[in-house]
């Protein structure tokens, strides 16, 4: 067969190049993004001060609230960002990667620079606590459904269906949970609801050989309407029965959660968040670090060669695919035994397509795309925070931000994203 | 089969898109006309290994498939309506003691569904007079006016090997330059409609162009970036119509925009009795036009050429990047018919972010149906538009929730898509020759 | 240990790849596998390491049948495979390539990185290798690309070794190195099947020979035949290695190329200040070994690669800075090196391809409308000129052979009003007897006093077609010279040797 392929070319080579290159376009957004900041408010400045609320009534330790000139702290976070950038060039020019963590603090610093500004002279205040734990909550979904996104990716196999394997989680769980009266009955019927969907999903694409995309795309179609048509026939008239769980209560973590700030924030959660704390080290563990995950990945980076090293393509990427599904089906039960204890129609709202972004915007990476996914959570919150205070921001922008930020990095000029070299091809054994 | 490559990197990979499938041998093969058949058939035979082969093509082809995929989706809608019927439920529960009546039962109950599907959508024989009888059909006609324009914007996409999965934004979009021009400007007849509709086109066109550009000149795979640009122009419209002096309506405070101006309005076609307008004659006509585009001109040999492989494109002096934003413009414009015509024929009382009513996602079923030809696009979009409106009387009539149609319009799209397991399923041969290379999608030209 | 095929028979589809291939090979042996490029070399060896399944015949190990259902069976059994694409993952350090597919692993199923890169050492100590086993694979040259194959199918303690085309991508010197490191295999004991049609490699190392045809053995051969004999064996009839052709009558019109400067995306200068001048009347090929800049050249020239520097003029006019379409326009004829990838629209019919860079304007339309009556004269025409084996010109091209579909894309690009031809690899892959046409027909072409350039890895095609040849090496001109120099300079040369110190080599 070999012998017939008309151009001897390396395959190594030309996927490699992209390795070695460091991209300044990071660096770029950065500085455009922090421009950008400084624009807002050196255009639209706002007298007055802003205040954050940092301890709830609960707390051991009780931090007074602080309450800031806005405008100069805008300032403040303006210049920090600006240096910031200015330590990404620097590890750009000496050939290195903009570490992750300067990533973090730049988005920290650009979040609370304009909520200073946002909330300045408002008679309210921002409640810190409320404010990180609500995007925590916000991102849970997503963060699962990111790190689905990314196995099934990494294995090659692009998972356009991610929504509907959230749907199908929050559905079965709602159903399960209610028949059972138990959140964990519901959490299981979840996973398995999820690795369903992810079954048919690898039915088409790695046996038949469909497009993923397109198969993606109805998947989520089908979901929608069976889960849809379900509810209005069945849930509806029989609610009490089927579809009225009961949920998952917080649960506060001794020690951890008496840490000021963050404690109540992170740790007064309930077992859903707990397990998104340990799904995405357990996923970076997996795939970077085990044999499955070697083997995932080798099949989504070149499967003929995995193939040549006696693994199984195809039934790799069916366990790939179906361990997928099952987590963001996890993600899915998140809104039924975890968020309202009722199944609604299309309740997931587009939360996959913004997992999908965070997936790409994450670099394929789990802890990279769970941080995304963490941040378009905030930014989603940020919308409810903001009119708290009354700021002069449309809502509708804050909820465009996720999908913006996604179209731009994509497009290139948040930093170079290279998935996976087999993602989306189907494995032909001729 | 091709694959599709949702972020453009295909080309790194040398290995693994070998180009190859199968060895062609030159030595074994065997050129036709270069040797000739050693024991020729008699006529009769020959007769009838024409017949049978050609029975083989049309039943290994494409059509038995479109036609047994469609009965496989009904029937498991079907399934899904006895088992979720009460009258069957309650049956069920003594099975054993009569089976009779829950066969009955789910007789009575997917023959009535199906009668009123056939009601809402064909022929209301129930009806007094004629008029209210026919009405199904050109209410199904009007359901299938956008499903058409749509489809043609994912099909001529799909040709020219791009996914347009956008099209919800680029109704969106279309729906507020159309409506935006249909209740605020001030215009004579004729020319209001006129440029309502040019507006909305072009609407569509530039929400799509923003995919097309950013593929050709970043590499961004549209199909990311139609999916992004969706939620974005619903939540652009959102906030256009939560703002007075925009698209809201004034003195309301709906998100909603005022009701368009009579000058406006597309006319109706069979007087105010049907609601059928005049966008079913330019989503025809549309038809017509994307026919001759793609097999007739240069343009769409250029669409076609990139569509099935761009690098040859390229090498041949096609400009791939403007063929890519050109196809992207021309899907997004007959998008943008679809969403024009909504606002000012379908819904002209004023609309809302809803406006798309799942028409973008029909659209690439639709699109996916008709395999990507015009005509075919055509009859995919009457057959969902039929649905749509027979869907309604099921639910109206028979209490059957009107997803159902969600689910049906699904399972056919993924049976097309599989051909090899209708065949099995329904035991039509597996043809010979290697799957036909769709114009859906392409290695990325990098 | 002792490898036997018997039998095999291989089809797909009515083509038969292997028709009853028999093959014996003993340890401590190097058993040369020669045959065209098509013939069913690589089929065979799929079939021997499990990739695919024989309809007929058995393959022994040491006496016992085996039966493989997968690499795995195959690599368990002993065998290992350096493949022709490197089937090696970019992005994986070496160590991970050497370790997939038998990982071992630690406590908590971690992977032992620790055990893999002592192995990779140990084995690279062995053959004198500088493998660094935390390297990205990418990252790599070819050449030491290869050797990571060579250990990973060491590291499995493979006794059987296949060796698939392994010195298309070497220069003469990796390729005398590889050799090396075969000899010393095979004193280890290994039994080793090496796989080419390249005769010299053939005659320097191999034990026994065995010459496959279409799918069939047809002989074996010593080490000692003289390369016509070898060539003979495998295509069949005495091969005529030379074109006839007339001595050349240069005419004033010509191609010069100025210090033309090629940068990759990467940075890297792939084309260094090249500059040479065809005339009219003359064919100039570009010879090399795969992946020294020729093909940057080639796509420099006709506009379909962004240059960052020099100058390419056609009879004065500068062509550099002008897009494909208007490089046709100008009257450039371009036959490129992958015609399945870059050539032709295989689900397009040989008619619509005949005319594919022909739709802009007239003849083949008008006003933006394609004249199809016109096309379908033209194409029929075309199928008879240049004896095109189709059912008919809405056939799609894909499902023509090779040679039919070079013929084409020559069909296409020789109709047009010719005032340079660059013509890539314009034989690969296509039989004998469309390779005669197809240099015919070149050769028609410089006569008719177009320039010519050919871009040709293969040497004999380099020195039958050209009337000088210029070698590239590192995207460098190492010199251009007499079709008439004789191959030991050309081959040195190739190397990166300049002429002079080739000479007195």
């Amino acid at each position: 067969m070999t012998a017939l392929a008309p151009s001897p070319q390396p395959a190594a080579v030309a996927g490699a190049r992209d390795v070695t290159v460091v991209s300044r376009k990071a660096v770029v957004a950065s500085a455009v993004i922090t421009a950008l900041l400084a624009l807002l408010v050196a255009l639209a400045p706002h007298s007055g001060s802003t205040s954050f609320r940092f301890s709830s009534e609960t707390d051991l330790f009780r931090i007074p609230d602080v309450a800031v000139p806005g405008q100069a702290t805008a300032w403040v976070c303006v210049v920090l960002a600006a240096l910031v950038t200015a330590a990404m060039e620097l590890s750009v020019r000496r050939g290195r990667r903009v570490p992750l963590v300067l990533s973090a603090v730049l988005a920290l610093l650009l979040i609370v620079g304009f909520l200073a500004w946002a909330g300045a002279g408002s008679d309210r205040d921002f409640p810190v606590v409320r404010l990180v734990g609500g995007s925590v909550l916000l991102a849970v979904p997503i963060v699962f459904g990111a790190l689905g996104g990314v196995i099934g990716e990494r294995a090659g196999v692009v998972n356009i269906a991610i929504e509907g394997q959230l749907l199908a989680g929050a559905f079965s769980a709602a159903v399960v949970g209610s028949l059972t009266d138990s959140p964990w009955a519901g959490l299981v019927a979840a996973v398995l609801a999820g690795a369903l969907v992810a079954l048919v999903l690898g039915l088409f694409t790695i046996t038949y050989k469909v497009d993923q995309v397109i198969v993606g795309v109805v998947l989520n179609v089908l979901v929608i309407g069976l889960t849809s048509f379900l509810y209005s026939q069945v849930l509806v008239p029989s609610a009490d029965r089927l579809n009225s769980t009961s949920r998952f209560t917080p649960v506060a973590i001794p020690l951890l959660s008496e840490i000021p700030v963050v404690g109540p924030a992170l740790f007064r959660q309930s077992v859903v968040v707990y397990l998104m704390y340990l799904a995405v080290p357990a996923v970076w563990f997996a795939l970077y670090r085990t044999r499955w995950g070697l083997r995932l990945r080798a099949v989504g980076e070149h499967p003929k060669a995995a193939d040549t090293v006696g693994i199984k393509v195809q039934r790799t990427r069916y366990r790939a695919v179906l361990v997928a599904g099952g987590v963001v089906g996890l993600g899915g039960a998140f809104y039924t035994v975890v968020s309202v204890s009722s199944f609604g129609k299309e309740m997931t709202a587009g939360a996959g397509f913004i997992a999908l972004a965070a997936v790409i915007f994450g670099k394929w990476d789990p802890v990279r795309a769970a941080l995304a996914a963490l941040l378009f959570g905030a930014a989603s919150n940020l919308e409810g925070a903001l009119s708290i205070v009354g700021a002069p921001v449309p809502s509708q922008f804050m909820l465009m931000l996720p999908y913006v930020v996604t179209v731009l990095a994509v497009a290139g000029l948040v930093g170079r994203s290279r998935g996976p070299a087999a993602a989306g091809q189907p494995y032909v054994k001729e | 089969m091709s694959t599709t490559d949702p972020y453009g990197h295909g080309a790194s990979t040398a290995a693994g898109t070998s180009p190859e499938a199968v060895p062609h041998n030159p030595a074994t093969h065997v050129g036709p006309g270069s040797e000739a058949d050693p024991a020729a058939p008699a006529p009769a035979d020959d007769d009838a290994a024409r017949w049978r082969a050609a029975l083989h093509r049309v039943f290994a082809g494409g059509w038995a498939v479109s036609v047994g995929a469609v009965l496989l989706a009904v029937l498991a809608g079907s399934i899904m309506i006895a088992f979720t019927d009460e009258g069957v439920q309650s049956a069920s529960s003594y099975f054993f003691a009569r089976p009779l009546d829950t066969l009955q039962a789910v007789g009575s109950a997917v023959g009535s569904a199906y009668a009123a599907l056939f009601r809402g959508a064909v022929y209301n024989y129930r009806a007094d007079d004629l008029a209210t009888a026919i009405r199904p059909l050109t209410s199904s006609l009007n359901f299938a006016t956008p499903l058409i324009a749509a489809g043609l914007g994912v099909a001529v996409a799909f040709r020219a090997g791009l996914f347009n999965i956008g099209g919800q934004g680029q109704i969106l979009a279309a729906a507020a330059g159309a409506g935006w021009v249909g209740f605020a400007a001030d215009l004579p007849v004729v020319v209001h409609v006129v440029l309502a509709m040019v507006a909305g086109v072009l609407a569509g066109a530039v929400w799509a162009g923003i995919a097309g550009v950013l593929k050709a000149y970043t590499g961004a795979h549209e199909v990311i970036v139609t999916i992004m640009l969706n939620y974005i122009a619903f939540y652009g419209i959102s906030y256009l119509l939560a703002t007075p002096g925009l698209l809201q309506a004034p003195g309301s405070a709906n998100p909603k925009t005022p009701a368009m101006q009579d000058t406006a309005i597309l006319p109706r076609l069979l007087g105010e009795r049907f609601t059928l307008h005049a966008g079913f004659l330019v989503a025809v006509a549309a038809v017509v036009v994307v026919w001759w585009l793609l097999n007739r001109s240069t343009l769409g040999f250029g669409f076609r050429a990139v569509g099935e492989n761009p690098a040859a494109a390229r090498v041949a002096g096609i400009d791939v990047r403007r063929t890519t934003v050109v196809a992207m413009l021309v899907a997004g414009a007959l998008v943008g018919i679809a969403g024009a015509t909504q606002v000012l024929g379908t819904v002209t009382t004023g609309f809302s972010y809803d406006i798309d009513a799942g028409i973008g996602f029909d659209a690439i079923t639709v699109a996916l149906l008709g395999r990507s030809t015009p005509w075919g696009v055509l009859a995919a979009a009457v057959l969902f538009g039929a649905f749509k409106a027979g869907g309604s009387t099921m639910q109206a009539s028979e209490n059957i929730p009107i997803e159902i149609v969600l689910v049906v319009q699904s399972l056919i799209v993924l049976f097309i898509a599989a051909p090899p397991l209708v065949r099995a399923v329904l035991r039509l041969p597996q043809p010979q020759a290697r799957p036909r290379r769709g114009a859906r999608t392409r290695k990325a030209a990098a | 240990m002792k490898l036997e095929l018997r039998g095999i028979t291989k089809r797909f589809g009515a083509l038969v790849a292997n028709d009853h291939i028999d093959l014996r090979v003993e340890p401590g042996e190097i058993h040369c596998l020669l045959g065209e490029n098509g013939a069913g070399k690589s089929t065979l060896m799929n079939v021997l390491y499990g990739l695919y399944t024989a309809d007929e015949g058995e393959i022994l190990l040491d006496g016992a049948v085996q039966r493989f259902t997968g690499p795995g069976d195959a690599m368990a059994a002993g065998i290992g495979m350096v493949h022709q694409h490197f089937m090696l993952i970019p992005v994986f350090t070496v160590a991970e390539n050497v370790m997939l597919g038998h990982e071992q692993t630690r406590v908590g199923g971690r992977l032992d990185l620790d055990a893999a890169r002592t192995r990779v050492r140990e084995i690279a100590d062995r053959f004198g290798f500088h493998v660094d086993p935390d390297a990205l694979v990418g990252d790599l040259p070819v050449g030491v690309q290869q050797r990571v194959e060579i250990i990973k199918a060491l590291s499995r303690d493979a006794r059987v070794l296949v060796f698939d085309e392994p010195t298309a991508v070497l220069t003469p010197q990796e390729t005398d190195e590889l050799m090396a490191v075969m000899r010393r295999l095979k004193e280890g004991g290994a039994a080793i099947v090496f796989i080419t049609h390249k005769l010299r490699e053939v005659r320097e190392v191999a034990d026994r020979i065995t010459v496959v045809r279409r799918g069939r053995v047809v002989g074996e051969a010593s080490p000692t035949s003289t390369d016509a004999e070898l060539a003979a064996l495998m295509v069949g009839r005495a091969v005529e290695l030379t074109v006839p052709k007339g001595p050349p009558q240069p005419t004033p019109n010509a191609l010069e190329v100025q210090g033309l400067e090629v940068t990759d995306p990467t940075g890297a200068v792939v084309v260094d200040d090249v500059s040479f001048t065809v005339h009219g009347g003359e064919v100039l090929v570009v010879a090399g070994v795969q992946g020294n800049g020729q093909t940057e050249l080639a796509e420099a020239l006709v506009g379909l690669r962004t240059t960052s520097g020099g100058s390419v003029r056609l009879d004065g006019t500068e062509l550099l800075g002008r897009s494909v379409r208007q490089v046709l326009d100008a009257g450039v004829g371009i036959v490129p090196e992958d015609r399945t990838h870059d050539g032709l629209v295989g689900a397009f019919s040989v008619a619509e391809n005949l005319v594919l860079d022909r739709t802009d304007g007239a003849p083949f339309a008008r006003g933006g409308v394609l004249q199809l009556g016109l096309r379908d004269r033209f194409a029929r025409e075309k199928v008879e000129e240049f004896d095109i084996r189709t059912q008919g010109i809405d056939t799609p091209v894909g499902r023509l052979s090779g040679g039919n579909q070079q013929k084409v894309v020559l069909a296409r690009e020789l109709s047009r009003d010719l005032r340079l031809l660059v013509a890539s690899q314009p034989t690969r892959g296509v039989d004998v007897g469309s390779i005669e046409f197809i240099h015919r027909r070149i050769v028609e072409t410089r006569d008719a006093g177009v320039p010519v350039v050919v871009v040709s890895t293969e040497l004999d095609e380099a020195v039958a077609l050209g009337d000088r040849i210029l070698v590239m090496y590192r995207g460098r001109v190492v010199g251009i010279v007499p079709a008439s120099t004789s191959r030991d300079v050309l081959g040195l040369m190739m190397a990166g040797i300049p002429q002079t110190e080739a000479d007195a080599a």
